[in-house]
């Protein structure tokens, strides 16, 4: 028998933090994979934000640096400005990257930044216990929204792949989800794809991963999964939302 | 040497190229804008990195990351691009980064005013940002001054793990005077390596983390004891200043950055009134000399100590550490980008000596 | 019809049960005879002959403790 799956290198030996089901851990994993396979861990630096991934220094197999909250593009920016043949990546939640850091990720992606973000949207904030998100739905509770999020009082989530296609600098921005194997290998692809383009120069790369928070969202692993794929999806639509390379074909 | 006629932000910039920082992120903000315009032009002259960032949050943060790649790297700002930095140092200095921090003060609080004030002393020596740490603040006095000081501003904040903050008035900044390029340049290429910097592991030694957080308590508080540590050692061997004509003096003005030259005009127009007056001028302004000055103020003929600040009265309670209560400390400033005249100094001195 | 093996590291399992929701051929279960260090009921194989070595349990683990092997 040949071993066909095994843990990633790109991986330290270290157990995570994570709640059970948490998809952190799955797309750690593809990161770590996609890392490894490319062959650039040696020459990767990763930038951890202030979230439940806060650990992520721990658990990635390559040189980190722990960022503020919401400031992971601009310390990637500084990192990549300096040693430009590197990798480097974000890798932050929804309160990082879509409220506190919505100017750094904008001006990131404006500028150009041959950065990938790892963007984890799981509609909630899962660190501090529950509260709610700029990407929490409408009528979705929280422990800042008990009632629910009340679209006349807190407003809409933010669709930020869609924002942030709008940018020129964007080379490649795409939504996935890791609710089956079947979506978790073409998150993979995704990510695979940005962290390609990165090398190749072309600018900026974000994947949004929709992902669940059992642990805040009441609910067990399996049934968050199918709690997302009803509920999330017809808000934050997966799919491709800018290509550079379909624009150039 | 030739002496050449710059302006102060033109010469701030060209000092850091010149002390091998190749890195520079900054916003513009009144009165420090030549700064990042020198650069811009300049850095990318001299093989560097620049980039105007979309707010002094950013720049920072960028700041940060730049450093902890290992690049000597520099930002600039004015007073409240400097209070949006303070998380970024707080941050720096828990994760042990060294840089420099221009600060080219105006008037507060808030938005204030454009014209140069001194109200950050504050800010800068006692840390606008959360937790035990320490900055070591240069406070320069004119152009030469910052342009001598900078490549030791480089060296320190490598040396020590440390930010560097370069506290001067808007004065300095935008006024022009003759200077001297006196040390050769530092080529990046002859700076110590920096063995925990995130250069890329190579596949050959363990990973490298740049990071303030230490979520285990205990963790935490030896965390802070080192730097306790390190900040005692910069106590101890980093303390600048300088006096002029304190010996035997009746009055000793304390004062840093432009109100020093006003002091001394303010002490020549003493002179000419039979009272001899000297200027003790902090050089570093954390760590401050408390020793030396209160060495100057036991002198017997020492009856007044005179603080002359550009704000309502900051650094007058570092002067009232270093006296220690051995003779009376009085105080005089104008706020909101007004300076004191000589005469204006002069007259406090003779109040304070009940004249 | 291939034919898998699959190891789990018990003592790393966090009993999520995501594992067990994706396996095609159903062979996965939380023992909840054993309880790990954790206080976890870690995922385990009853009929490890029924494996394909298709991997879906492992590309959905968000513990990445298991190893696939397949002929």
């Amino acid at each position: 028998m040949a071993i066909v799956y095994r843990r990633s290198k790109g991986l330290t030996d270290v157990e995570t933090h994570y709640c059970p089901g948490c998809t952190h851990g799955i797309i750690h994993r593809l990161v770590a994979e996609t890392l490894e396979e490319l062959g650039v861990l040696g020459k990767t630096i990763g930038v951890a934000p202030v979230g439940c991934s806060v650990f992520a220094y721990d658990y990635f197999n390559c040189d980190m640096q722990e960022a503020a909250h919401g400031r992971a593009p601009a310390v990637a920016t500084g990192i990549k400005r300096v040693l430009p043949d590197k990798v480097v990546f974000t890798y932050q939640g929804d309160g990082d990257l879509a409220a506190i850091g919505t100017g750094e990720i904008t001006h990131a992606a404006m500028r150009g930044e041959n950065i990938t973000t790892i963007f984890v949207n799981n509609a909630i904030y899962g660190m501090t216990g529950g509260q709610m998100a700029p990407t929490t739905l409408v009528g979705q509770r929280a422990t800042t929204a008990p009632l629910g999020r009340d679209k006349s009082h807190a407003g809409s989530p933010i669709r930020i792949a869609e924002m942030l296609a709008t940018l020129d600098g964007a080379a490649y921005i795409e939504r996935v989800t890791v609710t089956s194997p079947a979506n978790v290998m073409k998150a993979k692809r995704a990510i695979k794809k940005a962290f390609e383009l990165q090398l190749e120069g072309r600018g900026f790369t974000m994947i949004e991963v929709l992902s669940t928070c059992p642990t805040n969202w009441g609910l067990t692993p399996v049934k968050a999964l199918e709690w997302l794929n009803e509920n999330m999806i017809p808000v934050f639509p997966l799919g491709v939302y800018k290509d550079i390379t379909k624009e150039e074909a | 040497m030739a002496k050449e006629l710059w302006k102060g932000n033109e010469a701030i910039a060209e000092a850091a190229i010149r002390a091998g920082c190749r890195c520079y992120f900054g916003y513009p903000i009144t009165p420090q804008s030549e700064i990042p315009e020198y650069m811009s032009l300049h850095m990318p002259k001299a093989g560097g990195v620049f980039l105007q960032s979309e707010s002094e949050i950013a720049a920072i943060n960028m700041v940060y990351g730049a450093s902890g790649a290992g690049a000597r790297v520099m930002t600039s700002s004015s007073s409240p691009g400097v209070s949006l930095k303070q998380e970024g140092i707080s941050y720096m200095c828990g994760a042990e980064l060294p840089g420099v921090i221009v600060n080219v003060m105006r008037g507060g609080p808030g938005l204030g005013t454009i014209q140069p004030a001194q109200g950050d002393y504050f800010q800068a020596t006692r840390g606008g940002g959360n937790g035990d740490y320490r900055l070591i603040v240069f406070a320069p006095a004119n152009i030469q001054e910052v342009v001598d000081l900078m490549q030791e501003a480089f060296e320190l904040a490598d040396q020590y793990r440390m930010p560097v903050m370069m506290l001067l008035d808007g004065m300095i900044g935008q006024m022009m005077e003759p200077i001297e390029w006196k040390k050769p340049p530092v080529s990046p290429d002859d700076l110590p390596e920096k063995p925990w910097a995130t250069t890329g592991t190579k596949e050959g030694r363990a990973p490298n983390n740049i990071n303030s957080l230490f979520i285990d308590p205990e963790a935490c508080n030896v965390h802070n004891k080192r730097l306790e540590e390190k900040y005692r050692r910069v106590i101890e061997n980093e303390q600048r200043y300088e006096t002029n004509d304190t010996d035997g003096a009746e009055v000793i003005f304390v004062a840093y950055g432009t109100p020093a030259r006003l002091a001394r005009a303010a002490a020549g127009l003493l002179e000419k009134e039979g009272i001899k007056a000297g200027v003790f001028r902090p050089v570093t302004v954390w760590p401050y000399p408390y020793e030396a000055l209160h060495e100057v103020a036991l002198q017997d003929s020492v009856k007044a100590i005179v603080t002359v600040e550009m704000s309502t009265g900051q650094m007058v309670d570092d002067v009232r550490i270093g006296v220690n209560g051995v003779k009376p400390v009085s105080f005089i400033g104008q706020a909101g980008g007004v300076i004191p005249t000589p005469r204006e100094v002069a007259n406090a001195a003779l109040n304070a000596l009940g004249r | 019809m291939a034919t898998g093996n699959v190891t789990f590291r018990l003592d790393w399992c966090k009993g999520c049960g995501l594992c067990v929701e994706v396996c095609p051929k159903k062979i996965i279960f939380l023992d909840e005879s054993i309880t790990n260090r954790k206080g976890y009921h870690p995922a385990t194989v009853k009929d490890m002959d029924q494996c394909i070595g298709c991997a879906n349990c492992a590309r959905m683990c968000p513990d990445s403790i298991i190893t696939v092997e397949r002929v």
